[in-house]
């Protein structure tokens, strides 16, 4: 880890006026990815703009039924908040399912959309790697790959992202509010992750010297909603394949859904294809294996990682039949 | 032009006694408390967070300080493992790991305790953890109880690779029972 | 309810934090070290360039083989660090940077500008490659190859077969406290504090590094976080921190990065076994092969013994146990908790499981049928063996009996819930040690060996044989252990701690009572002392094999949906001696279950075939079980009267936990879905399969 200078910021357009002024600035939040990096050498910022102590940590019901989150909030903070468990359970469980007590006690809200994947040459300073180090190569895609990618990956990325919450926020239509020298704009959360593309460097669509400093989600949809990891280690693992659905059922037939799937992609992978399919189908087990596969034929798995399309299909088809089951029969909330 | 400043005067409040130190700005939590303060008990395992040896509590919560830069804790409450007991009088839960053998080799140890003094605040202020019922997730903020399950779940950020993980969850049952 | 027996002596400093580790002694003027790994899987360094690092703020030196102290040969050569230009594998350390601090040391190892002239590398073990050959001898120091009767017709000839191969992945050990050395010279002394499983080899060791008097070094080990073999035999940090230190002619303290052990101490070498079983049809073996292939490194040779287990195990007229072994461009594999019989016994508890689906036989029955009062290779009778009471005695406690054989019979709506067990074993070691006893007048005694604790509660059960042997009350007895400058005794290693330190300490105690007597039972003013050495006593070779055993089983549940294991009870009964502490015996027996379980579900590196360096390095990446994964774990033990062992009647617990576990959860995984998965881990890969769901 290289030296670096150190401010802290006293108001958000003061933090974002420092890293502008700095080529090689970064803002600190709860520093649980961003400190893991400059360990490994991956991150080496020269100068850490500290926004932990900024008062974005508020949690707060908005106007129109929705949910204002500060980019501080914590992750356990937020998981714990009275409207998250009890109107948008599947975020609740989503933050809950990931990393620790001890990390999600000090990681914020921002931080965690803006993690970094954990591809194993990412993190690996003496091997090549296109998000690293743009042109160099991707040796994940036929080396150790596994955990990687099976959807929208590049010639130049097999990289997934890590995010458990941010798969619960695209199956909730989250939206994402940033703050840069150039003003205000609020970008959907689904639109908020990138593809990795020709530009595997870029995970999110933010801009130099941007801060998110929310997250905002619309009134809870109708119906019930629910998070879902597979892993191998039953606890502090990252997900092999996640899903995350919203599904308003009324007569047996499917009113409404929202389905997203984690650890299959550079981004939370929202599923349209399943979505559509699944508007006014009987809420059947054939109707949502139909959906899931449709939406996974697109999948182009690596060697080693074709099972996460089959686990990805039975988490989907396994988590929309329990919410569609009456209540009490299911497994999900 | 003046290379910037690489070092920055912190302030740690540490087990009640308050400490000021001239820390690099690459300095952690853990390396200020084992470093420049000699409090070696909470411990490196993996430097990454990845492994829980290094919990404390910071300004009362749990966390990994292995993570945490010393300089943006500057003001920060910290009670480490050395913090626990009152005099001679052994913290219930270090009694009770003594009791229930719940720990071998001693390196993850503080970090346990620190951790389950941590998450039974967390459970007792009704936060809940990724096993705590649904429906019972509504009825926040009660209390969650901490059945075995919920404390295995609790405490997985904390890695005994001696495999004590039965007896620790005897002892914080113990102290919680 | 909390297990009867002395709570640990040193536990109140464990729960306290004031125990000191290795890397928690701070000398005067301390510099701290940070290695340089190679970045090329086998090449040769062509230049180091230090400027950058030395240009640090805070640098104070940078170490490679151009500048570092020379150093003697050794039997160890991956000891033999920074003395030539040559990189045998990934990861080997090629420059050592040396630093005020931990943050300049760290930096300074970044900036360190390493040239290497890169050759073709072979990093990945297959079973026919070419350059395997069959070693004399394997791990530790037992042949590589016995043959008995004849293997070939009997199978040919057996009703029943079985002919299965089982592989897995490195594994590596991790104790939760990275290898560190705190190093400093005095006068021509060194003393090192080094996180090690046995200070005189590491003091033995560094004597013929440096050329020295082992008199002029003092190595501690007075606690040490966890070592599960990685720190059996002096491993590189000790050398590089004595180095560095008198280079710097400074105290130095190293301690290696998580990430960097995978490389450097040592690891279970990646295993292919085949075993093949015949059998009459009542399920009684008579012909037994079990062939296993290895790697090695190019540094040093290690064969895991995984097929010795099938030397002791169970009748077998007509036998075949071998090895192969191939030394590729990776890292040295070690010791790991029970070398050869943690993989080995995984082959043959699973084979014999198939074998009891083939015959229809019970597979605790037949377990049962093929037990054997002498160790088969040997043909020397067991001074007691108890493997069928384990057996019985676990079924009981389990519900064994009540169990539906057919895979796929139970289920728990979208779980499948099945039942496995298998056998334990582990050889029974001791070796020479020697120790001191000394009485006050008043009474109070002091015992002097070195022993060291890695977590197995040492100190506490030296206490115990002490006064024992003595007839006094525990707390009249003082332990020093944990240092060279103790009366020298063997490591903690190969489940031969306690067997071979007690006796010793038995035997001193023994001496010292005699020499009260001799003086009338009176202690004059200076005390008493007495030394004993057991060199002389312990046979080279002993009439009797000498084992414990026994018996695990394990219920698991397969999540269908997802292929996701988790093991839901692991009950194990053990045959081990008497059992002199209970209370950290059950945990060592524990311990070694869930390492067991992280072998069976979690545990595996892949080697890079391109880089040559085992991909999951952190603990992040490479998954040990966690709390979550761990419950309903019990050890219980048959009290074992034992009169040819040692003077206490024990064998060693340190091991023989994670022998079985494996095969018990696989062959529970077996039973819950019918999938017959012989490569570990059990991941949800391999459930599932083609269909909709696991299975």
């Amino acid at each position: 880890m290289r030296a670096f200078a150190y401010e802290r910021a006293g108001g958000v357009d003061e933090a974002i006026a420092a890293v502008a002024a700095s080529p090689g600035g970064m803002f600190l939040g709860g520093g649980t990815n961003l400190v893991d990096l400059m360990k490994l050498g991956v991150a080496s910022p020269g100068l850490l703009v500290d926004i932990g102590r900024l008062p974005l940590t508020e949690v707060r019901e908005t106007p129109d039924g929705g949910l204002h989150i500060g980019a501080n909030v914590r992750n356990s903070d937020l998981a714990a908040h009275p409207a998250v468990r009890s109107r948008y359970p599947a975020l609740s469980q989503a933050v809950l399912a990931g990393a620790s007590g001890q990390i999600r006690n000090t990681a914020t809200t921002g931080g965690n959309l803006l993690q970094r994947t954990r591809c194993l040459y990412f993190q690996d300073v003496a091997k090549p790697c296109n998000k690293r180090e743009p042109g160099s190569g991707c040796p994940a895609r036929e080396g150790v790959h596994r955990d990687l990618a099976v959807l929208g990956h590049s010639p130049m990325c097999v990289a997934t992202h890590p995010s458990d919450m941010a798969v619960a926020l695209a199956a909730l239509d989250a939206v994402v509010h940033l703050r840069g020298p150039g003003g205000e704009r609020t970008v959907p959360l689904c639109d908020f992750h990138r593809l990795p593309g020709d530009e595997p460097q870029r995970d999110t669509v933010i801009e130099p010297a941007e801060l998110v400093v929310a997250v905002g989600l619309p009134a809870p949809p109708a119906g019930r909603s629910a998070y879902r990891k597979a892993r191998d280690r039953a606890s502090y693992a990252f997900a092999l394949a996640s899903v995350a659905a919203v599904l308003d059922v009324r007569a047996g037939v499917v009113e409404e859904v929202r389905l997203a799937f984690g650890g299959l992609a550079h981004k939370p992978w929202r599923a349209r294809v399943a979505e559509e399919a699944l508007r006014g189908a009987p809420a059947t087990e054939e109707s949502f294996a139909r959906a899931a596969e449709a939406e996974l034929a697109a999948a182009e798995p690596l060697r080693e990682n074709g099972f996460k399309v089959r686990l990805a299909r039975n988490l989907a088809v396994r988590m929309l039949g329990d919410l569609a089951a009456p209540a009490g029969e299911g497994s999900a909330s | 032009m003046e290379p910037p400043e690489t070092t920055s005067t912190v302030t740690l409040r540490v087990n009640g006694v308050q400490h000021s130190l001239d820390l690099d700005h690459r300095t952690t939590v853990l390396d200020a408390l084992r470093e420049h303060l000699g409090l070696t008990g909470a411990k490196k395992g993996c430097d990454h967070a990845q492994c829980g040896a290094c919990t404390v509590l910071v300004d009362g919560r749990r966390t990994n300080s292995c993570l945490l830069l010393a300089v943006a804790h500057d003001g920060a409450e910290v009670t480490t493992v050395e913090g626990l007991a009152e005099g001679d009088a052994l913290h219930p839960l270090q009694a009770a790991f003594l009791e229930r053998d719940g720990f071998q080799c001693g390196y993850c140890t503080p970090g346990q305790l620190c951790s389950a003094l941590g998450m039974i605040a967390e459970a007792g202020a009704g936060a809940p953890s990724l096993v705590t019922p649904p429906a019972e997730a509504a009825l926040s903020p009660a209390p969650v109880p901490l059945s075995p399950e919920e404390i295995r779940e609790r405490m997985s950020g904390n890695l005994c690779r001696c495999g004590a993980y039965g007896n620790i969850v005897a002892a914080i049952e113990d102290v919680t029972r | 309810m909390s297990t009867p027996g002395p709570v640990r002596l040193e536990g109140r400093e464990k729960v306290t934090g004031t125990a000191r580790y290795a890397a928690e002694h701070m000398p005067p003027g301390m510099a701290y070290a940070w290695p340089v790994p190679a970045a090329v899987p086998r090449g040769r360094v062509v230049a180091i360039d230090a400027g950058a690092a030395l240009a640090e703020p805070g640098a104070v030196a940078v170490l490679t083989h151009e500048n570092a102290p020379r150093l003697k040969e050794t039997d160890d050569g991956a000891l033999l660090v920074l003395q030539n230009d040559r990189v045998p594998h990934r990861g080997w350390y090629v420059a050592l940077a040396v630093a005020e601090t931990p943050e300049a040391a760290r930096a300074m190892a970044a900036a360190v500008r390493v040239s290497y002239a890169p050759e073709e590398h072979d990093v990945v073990l297959t079973p026919g490659h070419p350059r395997l050959f069959a070693p004399d001898v394997v791990n530790p120091g037992i042949p590589g190859s016995r043959e008995r009767g004849d293997f070939d017709s009997a199978y040919a000839s057996a009703p029943v077969r079985v002919d299965a191969t089982y592989t897995m992945r490195a594994l590596h050990n991790h104790p939760m406290e990275p290898h560190a050395t705190t190093a400093r010279w005095e006068d021509g002394r060194l003393v090192a504090y080094d996180s090690c499983q046995g200070a005189n080899a590491v003091q033995e060791a560094l004597a013929g590094l440096f050329g020295m008097d082992k008199e002029r070094i003092t190595v501690v080990a007075e606690h040490v976080g966890g070592g599960f073999g990685c720190k059996g035999t002096p491993r590189p940090q000790v050398v590089l921190a004595a180095m560095a230190a008198r280079h710097t002619s400074r105290p130095v303290r190293l301690v290696l990065p998580r990430a960097q052990l995978a490389a450097i101490v040592g690891h279970r070498a990646p295993l292919v076994q085949r075993v093949r079983l015949g059998a009459g049809e009542d399920g009684e073996i008579t012909a037994l092969a079990h062939e296993v292939t290895t790697q090695t490194s190019t540094v040093r040779e290690f064969v895991e013994q995984a097929a010795a287990p099938s030397r002791a195990m169970y009748v077998s007229p007509n036998s075949r146990t071998t090895h192969r072994v191939v030394a590729l461009d990776v890292p040295s594999p070690s010791w790991m908790r029970a070398p050869g019989e943690a993989p080995g016994m995984f082959a043959l508890e699973c084979a014999m499981d198939e074998l009891a689906y083939a015959a229809g036989v019970d597979p605790v029955e037949l377990r049962v049928r093929n037990d054997s009062a002498a160790e088969p290779d040997s043909g020397k009778p067991y001074s007691s063996r108890h493997l069928v009471e384990c057996l019985r005695e676990g079924a009981r406690r389990f519900g064994w009996d009540t169990r539906d054989p057919r895979p796929r019979s139970r289920a728990e709506g979208r779980l499948l819930v099945g039942t496995g067990a298998a056998s334990s074993c582990y050889p029974v070691f001791h070796m020479p040690s020697s120790a001191e006893v000394h009485v006050t007048e008043a009474g109070r005694y002091r015992v002097r060996i070195n022993a060291t604790d890695i977590g197995t509660g040492a100190r506490t059960v030296v206490a115990v044989i002490a006064a024992e042997a003595l007839g006094v009350a525990l707390d009249r007895v003082a332990i020093e252990i944990g240092s060279s400058d103790l009366p020298a005794a063997w490591l903690a290693g190969g489940s031969g701690g306690t067997g071979s330190w007690g006796w010793a300490v038995h035997k001193a105690c023994r001496a010292l009572i005699e020499m009260v007597e001799g003086r009338g039972g009176t202690v004059p003013p200076g005390g008493l002392t007495a030394t004993a050495d057991t060199t002389g006593d312990i046979p080279s070779d002993p009439p009797h094999a000498m084992a414990s055993f026994g018996a695990q089983f394990a219920e698991v549940t397969v999540d269908t949906d997802t292929g996701e294991v988790r093991v839901r009870r692991l009950l194990g009964v053990f045959a081990a001696g008497r059992i002199l502490n209970a209370r950290t015996a059950r945990s060592q027996f524990i311990g070694g279950m869930t390492m067991g379980v992280g072998m069976a579900l979690l545990e595996g590196s892949t080697m890079d075939p391109r880089f040559g360096d085992f991909a999951e390095r952190d603990l992040a990446s490479y998954h040990v079980p966690t709390h979550a994964d761990i419950h309903g774990i019990e050890a219980h033990w048959i009290d074992e009267t034992d009169p040819v062992l040692n003077p206490m009647g024990s064998k060693g617990i340190g091991e023989i936990g994670i022998v079985g576990t494996a095969a018990a959860v696989a062959n529970a995984v077996h039973h819950a879905t019918g999938v017959r998965v012989r490569d570990l881990p059990i991941t949800p890969e391999k459930l599932l399969g083609g269909g909709t769901g696991a299975g």
